[in-house]
């Protein structure tokens, strides 16, 4: 009876497939995408607008903050879920282990080689969210390399190990802190007299100019961000990893 | 074969990006329709989005361009926009340090498109996180139903809807809520002895009968866990039963509905 899926699925990639005939040619700069007078707009204006060399970070944080602000509320809530899902349900099995986990001493060679790289990562993961207004980066990113860090720890040691350093209260706190920061510097810049998220209008309390106003609330933004997926992701990997224990090694 | 205005060619060739997205759209869409186990579907789940995250980087791209960071310039705080100002300063009281510039529309090629990159970004970062809920999703399943595989689940599921609306009495006498007061509290042997000391010494709680073949082992454990009062002395009776894993195959389970809210029944078994 498998087969039968393979119906739906040949006839989606026939018409996709077909359709692909007509999608412009690799890289034509003529195409109604790079035409549109959105992106010309961004890739013109930005440097006016915001004085922000990295057209994306703009566009993120400034152009389409409303947005972003939401993705990292989703982010957020994902986190939440999971916690809620997994929180005490191991069970009879809490605290047991299982036949298949062994006990294990970490390895020597494994934590001093990860007592070298952690700090190299986290500073790192502060260089890419910090200079992500003129280099790749940005809060996504450097968030997520800070949350690796923590979960080297816990791959190379145990999940009590990294738990010491990032406890799950502690975790959700700096995920909460995130969205605050984020919603704060939208409801600021409200309160001085703009729109939700209207960084301009921070000149009032920064002493800059507009351009370079909205080129720091950026920066306060990203970190938000960088809060929020950090703990996020490690609270994804303790709770997933331990299947809502938090104790053992993987 | 591949000469111009031939369907091979312009898709394998002049489209070979739209091509791989489209493949590997399928591969992920088989694998969420056909697939029966449930983590199966989510790596198929991740592939699809894998595509569409190409699809989209695939638009962005303009031939000749650059990424979408400005170049020197451009760069609103370089030399350029700096001698700009400087030239503006002759003139200006206002002395601005900088005097970044508009770009010209035909300047506008020299770099990608940033907003397919702006879009995938938040895309992919949301659809780690979204998959680590539908991870979560998936480990309490197997916790409460022993299975992610699709089928097996309907058959259990099944079973217990048959299970509920059979007798009323069931629904009443065991609230849901039980086995997850009972998983709170890690329960170690020497307190299970103090709390159930008859049932502990009662030989019922080795689980004599079929704990071998997989088909009964799936009914009973499923029984165990609707018949959460009349079973939680035993299930936790010995310290061996609590421990090992065949523990819950007891054999009130192997029997219908109406034993399930009786623990008098079972322990005259």
């Amino acid at each position: 009876m498998k087969w039968i899926s393979l119906v739906p699925v040949i006839a989606v990639g026939g018409l996709l497939l077909f359709a692909a005939q007509d999608f412009p040619e690799w890289g034509d700069p003529q195409s109604p995408a790079s035409q549109s007078p959105v992106s010309s707009h961004f890739i013109n204006n930005t440097g006016v607008d915001t004085e922000v060399p990295n057209m994306v970070t703009a566009v993120l944080a400034d152009y389409r903050g409303f947005d972003t602000m939401f993705e990292t509320v989703v982010v957020f809530i994902a986190g939440i879920a999971v916690l809620a899902i997994l929180k005490g349900s191991g069970g009879r099995r809490r605290g047991a282990r299982r036949t298949y986990e062994v006990e294990a001493e970490p390895d020597l060679i494994v934590t001093n080689t990860v007592r070298l790289v952690v700090p190299v990562i986290q500073l790192f993961a502060f260089y890419v969210l910090a200079h992500g207004h003129v280099s790749p980066g940005g809060g996504f990113q450097g968030g997520v390399v800070m949350g690796a860090s923590f979960i080297l720890i816990a791959l190379a040691w145990d999940l009590d190990h990294a738990l010491v350093r990032m406890t799950l209260p502690r975790c959700m706190a700096i995920a909460a802190a995130g969205i605050i920061i984020y919603g704060g510097i939208g409801f600021l810049s409200m309160f001085l007299g703009g729109e939700f998220l209207d960084y301009a209008e921070l000149e009032r309390v920064l002493p800059v100019s507009r351009e370079m106003a909205r080129y720091h609330a950026m920066l306060g933004v990203e970190v938000g961000v960088g809060f929020t997926v950090t703990s996020i992701m490690f609270a994804l990997y303790a709770n997933l990893s331990s299947e809502g224990r938090l104790k053992g090694g993987l | 074969m591949f000469e111009d205005g031939t369907m091979i060619n312009e898709l394998l060739i002049e489209r070979l990006n739209y091509f791989i997205y489209v493949v590997l759209l399928l591969i992920g869409l088989h694998a969420m329709i056909s697939k029966r186990n449930l983590i199966k579907k989510l790596i198929g789940m991740s592939i699809f989005q894998t595509a569409i995250i190409l699809f989209y980087v695939s638009i962005a791209v303009k031939d000749e361009a650059t990424i979408p960071i400005y170049k020197a310039e451009h760069d609103p705080h370089g030399a350029a926009s700096k001698a700009a100002a400087l030239e503006l300063n002759s003139t200006d009281e206002a002395k601005p340090l900088y005097a970044p510039a508009e770009l010209q529309p035909e300047e506008t090629p020299q770099y990608a498109n940033p907003l397919p990159h702006v879009l995938m970004l938040t895309a992919i970062v949301v659809g780690v996180a979204t998959l680590g809920l539908a991870l979560a999703l998936c480990l309490r399943i197997q916790q409460g139903y022993g299975t992610v595989e699709e089928d097996e689940l309907l058959v259990k599921i099944e079973r217990a809807d048959a299970r509920y609306s059979q007798s009323p009495l069931a629904k009443v006498t065991t609230p849901r809520r039980r086995p997850a007061r009972r998983s709170r509290k890690p329960r170690t042997a020497a307190q299970a002895a103090r709390t159930s000391p008859k049932s502990a010494s009662s030989p019922k709680s080795t689980g004599p009968t079929q704990t071998k073949s997989s088909a009964p082992k799936t009914k009973t454990t499923q029984a165990v866990k609707k018949s959460a009062p009349a079973t939680r002395k035993s299930v936790a009776s010995s310290p061996k039963a609590a421990n090992k894993k065949p523990a819950p195959k007891k054999s009130p389970g192997r029997k219908p509905a109406g034993k399930t809210s009786s623990p008098k029944k079972k322990g005259a078994e």
